[in-house]
């Protein structure tokens, strides 16, 4: 799973109909002290989800379809899971290079 | 799958239910010299992993096969902690060696 900050939602009337009723939302991936890092993408979201939050997005096809819609087989390469409330990180640990 | 620093953990209240209780963890991939590879993640952890360990973890669906027959949404796992890191360190040196003669 990666770390992304919401960015805004996407509203689309006509699209894949297992989707559901599931937002579309805008997310840019960032490095866990809050760095953006790449481009932004989309993420179906299953956790509610608001504007500026931290999330948790998984990126993998069956737990995406299952976490946003309940079924699986859906159109979906990435989901919101969780929302962050705290990141703890011991950069000691090890330098990486994000 | 692929060997991992523990470098931090994310605490998350509102998530998904099949993922309660389990802690999610900040880790960096590592090579076998145990040198970053690529972009820290976030990944949930099977076998109570602390920050700094030596772990290594699953991708993918397979990910989601760790927890105990819940199938949880997850695409980063971490299913082992490794004893002992000179080991480690000692197969990546003869690898490095062997590739060294060819």
């Amino acid at each position: 799973m990666i770390l992304a900050r919401v960015l805004g939602n996407v509203v689309a009337t006509q699209k894949n109909s297992r989707y559901g009723e599931a937002r579309i939302m805008l997310v840019q991936p960032i490095n866990p002290d809050g760095a953006p890092r790449g481009a932004s993408m989309l993420a179906l979201d299953s956790v509610d989800a608001g504007e500026g939050d931290i999330v948790i997005v998984v990126q993998e096809g069956w737990s995406a379809s299952t976490a946003s819609t309940g079924e699986a087989g859906a159109a979906i390469d990435s989901a919101i899971i969780g929302v962050v409330d705290s990141v703890e990180q011991d950069t000691r640990k090890i330098e990486t290079d994000g | 799958m692929q060997l991992a620093r523990v470098i931090g953990n994310v605490v998350s209240t509102v998530k998904n239910a099949t993922l309660e209780g389990r802690k999610l963890m900040v880790i960096q991939a590592l090579d076998g010299d145990l040198r970053p590879v690529g972009k820290p993640l976030v990944a949930v952890d099977s076998v109570g992993a602390g920050a700094g360990e030596l772990v290594f973890w699953c991708r993918g669906k397979e990910a989601s096969f760790a927890l105990d027959g819940v199938e949880a949404p997850t695409d980063c796992t971490i299913i082992g902690i490794v004893d002992s890191e000179s080991h480690v360190k000692s197969i990546a040196t003869k690898g490095a060696t062997k590739g060294d003669r060819k």
